[in-house]
């Protein structure tokens, strides 16, 4: 812990303060959008879009690498295939619901392979590890930024619509006959749901996204009576296992990522024993 | 001013003509006819997969009808859905969702502006409305943690705070206790006399206390006054053999299906 600190201070140690700066601002959408995937039940559909993002990536490397197209990157090819695939989902609940659970599966597998294959085909080495399992200490100052921005985006657009996302998530029956255009509404929840997703790559890495996209929120949800009050407790213990994450990963030189997950998992399922325990049984 | 107020009680409320719906390969409902009046109350019974629900759907504009048509006061439901207030089964909603009771009721308000935030107007109008429905205490309380007849309750107030004309309710007595299927009847009894209700139930005796209408949905859909509601009607309808039942409690002494 104390070495954590002394690193945080430490001029030559840039990496470590982005890494500090990115988790706190990197919490606000993760606990927001993380609350939603929690109450709208849309865990798996989070999880096909990460999967997803290593196409993305792959084609963003090939192109840069074997095409020479240097204006497109692997950030950039995570993008756009996530919002494709949150398009592609949202279409599936509109038009084919009954379809859903095999289009999740299909998007979830298909993506982790076509981004295998632009792999291979990308010349030099390419070590998939960092995509798949995360390293928060590479992120760069402009990731900041961009981490920012999401922040901005995110919380805007939720601070907005809170009532709307609030009834098509509780409701999107009644919203509608209410005259919310839900599928627009659903659409744009799931759009987010991929941005926060290409963001928390970069952190815990495509496999163990959901994971802190969804712990968090879930823990919160034990304790929250609203959704307000979930989101800023998600966001409270998104931090915590970040920063907890980092500290014990840099002090016994273990990766970060894996780190995070295994705090949030251990909080989750103490929490989920001490709420079988010790809350009154009802009769 | 309510809009049944402003429109002359010869106009249906609810009209249907030549209805017809099916799902792919399976016929719901053929030709269905049904005018519903501006106070009425009109009770939904049939058998399972008899249509119930998808006539619903049709007056309440989710589906929309392959022959036919389905007006609300004289426009399609899409058009003039803002008028039905919708009670939905309380059964579907997850227990864990973590929401108030008020913010539940509020809901009602939703699709007066583009962004969905609410005004004082709406708030002051969703505790209104959990007072005339006697849970305004319960209005920061957690939706989950009410029982079966308050939650039906705050529902009811929920379609109440859109200021529609006309209350539709799915099943609003299943899963809960009698003496708050009692209490329940009662509000319905108040709120008809300022809107038309239509309901969908398999309480038919309880119901028919209430309800000045039966509509017995069967595929086709035929209409009843409530007093010519006898066991071998219902037998009739349901297509099956049926025993009455007196009940001991206050409100009912009619019959009840058994199988």
């Amino acid at each position: 812990m104390i070495e954590f600190l002394a690193a945080l201070t430490d001029p030559d140690l840039p990496f470590v303060r982005y890494a500090v700066i990115t988790g706190i601002l990197a919490s606000i959408p993760f606990g927001i959008i993380g609350t939603y995937v929690v109450v709208r039940r849309i865990s798996y559909i989070a999880g096909a879009i990460s999967h997803c993002i290593l196409g993305g990536v792959g084609a963003g490397l090939y192109l840069q690498n074997a095409q020479g197209v240097s204006w497109f990157g692997p950030l950039h090819g995570a993008i756009v295939v996530a919002l494709l695939a949150a398009v592609v989902l949202s279409l599936v609940s509109l038009f084919a619901k009954q379809r859903e659970d095999s289009v999740i599966g299909a998007l979830w597998a298909a993506g982790m392979g076509i981004g295998l294959l632009f792999l291979a085909k990308t010349p030099g080495y390419v070590d998939p590890m960092s995509y798949l399992f995360g390293n928060i200490l590479l992120i760069t100052q402009s990731d900041i930024y961009l981490v920012l921005l999401l922040d901005i985006l995110v919380v805007g657009t939720i601070g907005i619509f809170y009532n709307t996302f609030l009834a098509i998530c509780f409701d999107e029956e009644y919203a509608g006959l209410r005259g919310v255009h839900t599928h627009w509404f659903y659409l744009v929840l799931l759009c987010l749901t991929a941005l926060t997703i290409v963001l928390l790559v970069r952190v815990v890495g495509i496999v163990m996204v959901i994971a802190l996209l969804t712990l968090p929120a879930a823990i919160a949800g034990n304790f929250a009576r609203s959704v307000r009050q979930m989101m800023v407790l998600a966001i409270l213990l998104c931090t915590i296992f970040i920063l907890a994450g980092l500290s014990t990963s840099y002090s016994l030189d273990l990766p970060s990522g894996p780190v995070i997950i295994v705090i949030a998992a251990a909080v989750y399922l103490l929490v989920a024993l001490g709420m079988k325990f010790l809350r009154p049984r009802s009769i | 001013m309510n809009h049944s107020e402003t429109h002359n009680r010869s106009e249906p409320a609810i009209s249907i003509t030549d209805l017809s719906f099916g799902y792919e390969d399976r016929q719901i409902l053929t030709e269905v006819n049904l005018a519903v009046y501006p106070f009425d109350s009109v009770c939904i019974v049939g058998p399972n997969g008899g249509g119930k629900t998808t006539l619903m759907k049709l007056i309440i504009g989710l589906l929309t009808p392959e022959i036919g048509e389905v007006l609300i006061f004289g426009k399609r439901p899409e058009i003039n859905k803002k008028l039905i207030g919708y009670v939905p089964q309380y059964a579907v909603y997850d227990r864990q969702f973590p929401i108030s009771v008020k913010e539940v009721v509020c809901m009602g308000r939703l699709g007066g502006n583009m962004t969905g935030r609410y005004s004082t107007e709406d708030w002051d109008r969703t505790m209104h409305v959990l007072g005339e429905v006697g849970l305004a205490p319960f209005a920061e309380r957690s939706f989950s943690s009410l029982s079966g007849g308050q939650r039906q309750r705050a529902l009811i107030a929920r379609a109440l705070a859109s200021g529609g004309d006309i209350l539709i309710l799915d099943e609003p007595t299943a899963n809960i206790d009698q003496e708050s299927e009692s209490h329940l009847f009662e509000l319905l009894g108040e709120l008809n006399q300022r809107m038309t209700i239509l309901m969908v139930t398999h309480d038919v005796g309880f119901a028919s206390k209430f309800f000045k209408r039966i509509a017995c949905v069967n595929r086709r859909v035929v209409i009843h006054p409530t007093s010519e509601l006898t066991g071998e009607l219902i037998k009739e309808m349901y297509g099956g053999d049926f025993r009455m039942i007196r009940h001991d409690h206050t409100c009912s002494s009619e019959g009840h299906r058994h199988d």
